[in-house]
């Protein structure tokens, strides 16, 4: 679906993202990880032409990308931000049929009763059509994620990208976003790229791990692969734990803090010297 | 959505109506008190008498070019402010006003009128306008991207400097001068060509056709630049024409009528209050109210100390900054975006 080759790109003259290269099946459920500052959200800006690609390019069903017009991609490709403030004066109802803003005709002002239809599916599967009539300022966080969600589900993308949608979410909320999203992927077989901070969770929602390192691929693979203790150790630069999720055999990381970090090699120490 | 579609028929009604009603008084009332029935009748006949001319060659024209120039002017306040989610972007804060002010005062400085006719002093309005948007796009267009926080400083830095500059003029004109440059520089609806009121009105009918045909766009505009662009918006192509179209519809309502400030600002904002910020009903909205709005203002102007005559931009500028200043300690600002 989505293939990505040699692809550089930054802000004005600097670097952010340098050689990335990899492949997107159709259906594939594609987590990105890495510290902060490692080029996540500068990937995704990319593939939706936020910003230009200084060197490579990426090719989209056969199309490259930088050959789409703006409305074209908007058609194929839905991108959901972080957390964001906007349209707080709309309907959920409002705010999710701007997600057909890229299938209207030309002075087409008024929606028609296909672009209703799907924005009520959206919402349904989304889980906010009951919530049509209120405002997005009524909403908590975890419900405004999922309206944006329901807004990038109107536009019927066949590429879903998603910007850490858990970021400032409670775990409650973080499951439902995220399950969602399992959702989409499995039973209405959408491919979806999704930023993650969470390694816990990126560990147990994607079946595909890219880990970003200053701007370059790190590594690709699996969340057993990827997430081993001297990868995350050499990435992170932070000690950790990895065990074994005791729900399903997924890996768990375990952050160690500083001090409990000193208190265990005095520990060690006095073992010793006893 | 049927509902919705009623609800935005039934606000075109009702301002409609009120726009009517608001030129009907306007019509009847001033230094000479015409009935209205008197109003519909000499609609019907020819005639030279007193009350013919007074209502057809002064208050008509009046409130036509009311209409035209508190139409652009809301319109391009809606415009703008879109552009920029923030509800305090107005013609006037983007140097627009203050660049053809200054082409005026220029014009009236060096006595343009005396060599090339009646028409140099909306000509020159409209290239210091037109200077102005130039100089503000290139400087913020220096990197690449038409930057809107940019923009905004950029424009009250200029607005500063234009105003400056008109002081400049102002000390060192002519006592003769000194009155035209004053009167223009507050606003007047008083004009006697009809040439210039029908050019007026052309252009703003237009630009409101226009910027409906970007009423979508700017309903994206909305969610951020960003998430415009994600639904498929060209948003540096419909910025620079939106920026465009605000321009000329600011430019040629300051030449023919000078600056009248507020309009841009309070009638938009009432709008959001009472119809929603969905641009497709917003943007015809202010455009009736804001004409309905400035003809009052005129009515006002020329009838509160009758015979002499305010300059209609301090009506606007203290009915509007009253209402605006009310409505700010009632609610907060209606938020456009991630402000």
């Amino acid at each position: 679906m989505l293939q990505v080759d040699n692809l550089s790109c930054g802000y004005d003259s600097k670097f952010v993202l340098q050689n990335i290269n990899f492949k997107i099946g159709d259906g594939e459920l594609l987590g990105v990880i890495g510290p902060n500052g490692s080029g996540k959200t500068t990937l995704l800006k990319a593939i939706t032409k936020v910003l230009k690609p200084q060197k490579g390019r990426m090719v989209f069903d056969g199309k490259e990308i930088s050959q789409m017009g703006f409305k074209e991609l908007a058609q194929k490709v839905a991108f959901v931000p972080q957390s964001s403030a906007a349209g707080m004066n709309m309907t959920v109802e409002e705010f999710v049929l701007l997600g057909r803003i890229p299938h209207r005709r030309q002075f087409q002002f008024l929606e028609t009763e296909g672009d209703q239809q799907v924005a009520e599916q959206a919402m349904a599967l989304a889980g906010v059509l009951e919530l049509r009539e209120r405002f997005l300022s009524e909403l908590s966080g975890g419900e405004r994620q999922l309206a944006t969600i329901a807004r990038a589900l109107a536009q019927e993308p066949q590429l879903l990208l998603l910007d850490e949608p858990t970021a400032h979410l409670d775990i409650g909320h973080q499951v439902k976003v995220l399950d969602l999203v399992r959702k989409l992927n499995h039973e209405n077989s959408l491919t979806i790229v999704i930023v993650l901070h969470d390694l816990n969770l990126a560990s147990l929602y994607c079946d595909t791990l890219i880990l970003l390192k200053e701007g370059k691929i790190h590594s690709i693979g699996t969340p057993e692969e990827i997430l081993t203790y001297p990868v995350i150790e050499e990435v992170y630069r932070t000690p950790v734990v990895v065990k074994t999720n005791p729900v399903v055999s997924k890996p768990l990381i375990c952050l160690v803090p500083e001090a409990i970090l000193k208190a265990k090699s005095n520990q060690l120490n006095r073992t010793d010297k006893g | 959505m049927n509902k919705r579609l009623l609800r935005w028929l039934l606000w075109i009604l009702i301002l409609t109506g009120i726009l009517s009603v608001v030129a009907a008084f306007s019509l009847c009332v001033g230094s000479v008190r015409i009935p209205f029935r008197e109003i519909i009748s000499l609609f019907h006949r020819e005639g030279s008498n007193i009350e013919h001319s007074i209502v057809f060659g002064i208050r008509l024209p009046r409130i036509l070019l009311g209409l035209a120039v508190g139409g652009a002017l809301s319109i391009a306040g809606v415009i703008l402010q879109g552009m920029f989610r923030n509800p305090l972007v107005e013609p006037y804060t983007l140097g627009i006003s203050g660049g053809a002010a200054l082409g005026v005062c220029l014009s009236i400085l060096l006595r343009l009128t005396n060599t090339l006719g009646i028409l140099a002093l909306p000509a020159s309005g409209f290239l210091g306008a037109i200077t102005v948007i130039f100089a503000v796009y290139m400087m913020s267009l220096k990197k690449g991207l038409l930057r809107i926080q940019g923009l905004l400083l950029t424009g009250v830095m200029i607005s500063f400097i234009c105003s400056s500059l008109i002081m400049l003029i102002m000390a060192v004109s002519r006592i003769e001068d000194l009155h035209g440059i004053i009167f223009w520089t507050m606003g007047s609806l008083e004009t006697s060509q009809w040439f210039l009121i029908k050019i007026a009105l052309a252009i703003s009918l237009i630009g409101l056709i226009i910027s409906y045909l970007f009423s979508i766009d700017l309903n994206a505009f909305s969610l951020g630049e960003e998430e415009a662009l994600h639904l498929g918006v060209n948003i540096e192509r419909s910025k620079r024409l939106l920026f465009i179209l605000a321009s000329l519809l600011t430019g040629c309502s300051v030449a023919v009528a000078g600056i009248i400030g507020f309009v841009g600002l309070v009638v938009p904002h009432f709008m959001r209050m009472l119809v929603g910020s969905d641009h497709r009903i917003l943007l015809v909205a202010s455009y009736l109210s804001g004409a309905a709005f400035l003809i009052l203002c005129d009515t006002l102007a020329r009838t509160i100390i009758a015979p002499m005559e305010l300059p209609v931009g301090v009506v606007t500028g203290i009915i509007g900054g009253i209402l605006f200043v009310y409505a700010l300690t009632r609610r907060q600002l209606i938020p456009l975006g991630d402000k």
